[in-house]
């Protein structure tokens, strides 16, 4: 039964994701984008991380998406302008590169994490019955991952003054 | 000085060069926001700079001095001289970087002194790269420097070449972290963590070397890092970046971004797959593919600034055969090359900048005939940087090359160091017209480099990057010493120290 959810929400994600980096509009791609980051939100369900799949939505499919579309449509980006896709030729060799680099991940198919480190059966739902949801996240956050998460917070700054040295019309 | 990493005090000791820094570039950041209209403006962002650099050396310097060292394991900065040495790479490289930018800026009216809190950011990155002792730490590292590069690549909004520059480095730079990020989760996957020290431990004991899901991680991560340092195939974008950037920009992403990337790569191979020996043919194909393709297509430019990134693509093969070599003597041989490839592009670069002014039209190698009568310290600046990037004995390129040579010979890998000296000899036909058109042909006219001058704080950096490559050509023992306790360091801590994963 999991198992089958899992390859329809995969199958959704990665169906998605193609739809979006294909789609000329700006529009339709964003909109696909979404749907791509619901589906993610699905799989981090059955992974039993329910808290990062309400997060998933909450900040990625809601807010950030919301954001991306306003600005497309401020932009008013014009259906005009030529197609920057190539002829067959190129599609064809994109393709078979592309096929080229599926060839070895397909042995991750058959590749499983050794069983001496994956978790007992349940452990994760215990966790969670004992620290809630919110904290099976954030212990680890803040107290293994705290140096990460702080270096997390400079590269956004580090993207905040960049993005604003590019694009202010007068510094 | 040992340090318990597990109590918050030692913790923030063993981070006080990355907060010194941070709080430095925070400082910057708040007064440029008040200050950033004139030039004078801009030579005190600089100084901030520049005192920025200088107290987080001496920071390091102090950690050094009192020989700081974790007890245990590191869980996510190490503590040991390979990462104090690499510090003082890049932080030495960005104050020769301040150093070569403050004219070359007001020059081209550059009045963004954000330019030098992007800087302090990167150099950061690079500090946690080069430190990092957690997959986590060196990735979000590496992105913190390449998103301060990126703008730094484009901060001549003027110029659409720097935009093209600029957009065509972040494109594929993102590509390449996507690379890298699942490398990293695969080996997670296959481990279970992804601390350096604990991947190593559990490739030993659950006998993980030929497992499918650790190889592919380790080949995808071997695909982002290769990105990075422009290896061969890996280094379509550098050429076009290179040209486009500003001068200076573009001599610090030849040599800090690069050596950065080499002390991350090297780190995660020596300390997660110290015992993987998959790694070894890899790196050795990506060595003479870079060697090949790097000289060779150095050959066929005119444009000076293309054919020093060529050139830089070529130095990255020599420096992939010491990661090759795999022994202790390649390991010493790695961390010297780097400081006197450093020296030399930076130096390079510099003068390059001051020749290519008026809106950063190409400066052709026909450009610079006649540069010895009119400018004969300049010359002779130059003469020096592309005799040691070529090998010559008495320079400092020249013991780099001859010490990865010597550890090519140790680990038995003929081919790679026939071909190093092979390679060396094509890169003698792009490096010597350089010299032979300042020293033998006559200047086009009399006022052909009237306007070439360095101002007091470049030439100061040049003449210092000069005196260290002949230093280090005629006295190399000290800082290959440097070179092989650091490298040394790498090694030590795995194996006994390390308890396997809690959970």
């Amino acid at each position: 039964m999991t198992t089958t959810i899992f390859w329809a929400f995969a199958a959704i994600a990665v169906g998605s994701a193609l739809l979006c980096v294909t789609r000329r509009s700006p529009i339709a791609s964003a909109l696909w984008l979404v749907l791509t980051l619901f589906a993610l939100a699905a799989l981090f369900v059955i992974l039993d991380a329910q808290f990062i799949a309400v997060l998933q939505v909450l900040v990625y499919a809601g807010a950030i998406m919301v954001l991306f579309l306003f600005v497309i449509m401020l932009l008013n980006l014009g259906r005009a302008g030529p197609s920057d896709r190539k002829g067959a030729l190129a599609w064809a060799v994109a393709g078979a590169l592309g096929a080229g680099l599926l060839v070895p991940l397909a042995g991750l198919a058959r590749a499983a994490p050794p069983a001496a480190i994956q978790l007992p059966e349940g452990t994760m739902a215990a966790l969670q019955q004992q620290q809630g949801l919110v904290g099976a996240v954030a212990r680890p956050l803040f107290e293994t991952y705290l140096v990460p998460f702080e270096i997390t917070s400079l590269l956004l700054l580090a993207a905040i003054v960049g993005a604003v040295v590019l694009a202010k019309r007068k510094l | 000085m040992t340090l318990d990493l597990s109590l918050t005090r030692d913790l923030l000791t063993a981070l006080l060069p990355e907060l010194m820094l941070t709080g430095w570039a925070l400082v910057l950041l708040v007064v440029v926001a008040w200050r950033h209209r004139t030039g004078g403006d801009l030579r005190v962002a600089g100084g901030i700079a520049l005192a920025a650099f200088a107290t987080t050396a001496a920071v390091v310097w102090w950690l050094w001095w009192n020989s700081a060292a974790a007890q245990g394991y590191a869980p996510m900065i190490a503590v040991d001289d390979f990462r104090f040495i690499s510090d003082w790479l890049f932080l030495g490289t960005g104050a020769l970087t301040v150093l070569l930018s403050m004219r070359y800026l007001e020059r081209e009216a550059l009045l963004a002194p954000e330019y030098y809190v992007l800087l302090l950011f990167s150099v950061l990155g690079m500090m946690l790269m080069g430190g990092g002792s957690d997959l986590m730490v060196v990735f979000l590292g590496l992105e913190l420097m390449s998103v301060s590069v990126y703008v730094l690549a484009g901060i001549n909004r003027k110029s659409p070449k720097a935009a093209e520059a600029a957009l065509k480095y972040f494109l594929l730079g993102a590509f390449a972290s996507a690379f890298l990020l699942y490398g990293i989760a695969l080996v997670y996957g296959a481990t279970g963590t992804t601390n350096l020290a604990l991947i190593g431990a559990q490739v030993t004991s659950l006998h993980l070397e030929h497992g499918t899901l650790l190889l592919i991680g380790l080949a995808l991560l071997l695909v982002g890092f290769a990105f990075k340092v422009a290896a061969v195939p890996f280094h379509m974008w550098a050429p076009d970046v290179y040209d486009g950037a500003p001068t200076p920009v573009t001599g610090f992403m030849a040599t800090a971004v690069k050596a950065a990337a080499f002390a991350a790569l090297f780190r995660v191979l020596g300390q997660a797959f110290a015992t993987t020996v998959a790694w070894h043919q890899i790196v050795s194909a990506l060595a003479v593919a870079t060697m090949v393709g790097g000289n060779l297509v150095a050959l066929a430019q005119r444009s000076l600034k293309r054919m020093l990134a060529y050139s830089s693509i070529a130095h990255a093969g020599y420096v992939l055969v010491a990661v090759a070599a795999g022994n202790a003597s390649g390991s010493a041989a790695f961390l010297f090359y780097l400081v006197a490839y450093t020296l030399t592009t930076l130096a390079a670069f510099a003068l390059l900048a001051v020749k290519g002014r008026g809106g950063e039209s190409d400066v052709l190698i026909d450009d610079l005939s006649g540069l010895a009568t009119e400018r004969p310290w300049l010359a002779f600046a130059l003469a020096v940087c592309m005799l040691s990037l070529l090998g010559f004995p008495g320079t400092a390129g020249f013991m780099g090359k001859w010490y990865i040579l010597v550890a090519a010979a140790q680990s038995a890998q003929w081919w790679l160091a026939a071909l190093l000296v092979l390679t060396s000899v094509v890169s003698a036909g792009y490096y010597l017209p350089v010299i032979m058109v300042m020293y033998m042909r006559p200047a086009p006219s009399a006022a052909a480099h009237a306007d070439v001058r360095l101002g007091r704080l470049a030439g100061a950096a040049v003449t210092l990057a000069v005196v260290g490559l002949l230093f280090f050509g005629i006295r190399p023992n000290r800082l290959l010493d440097l070179s092989a306790a650091g490298a040394e360091s790498l090694r030590t801590p795995t194996a006994a120290a390390v308890a396997p994963p809690g959970n």
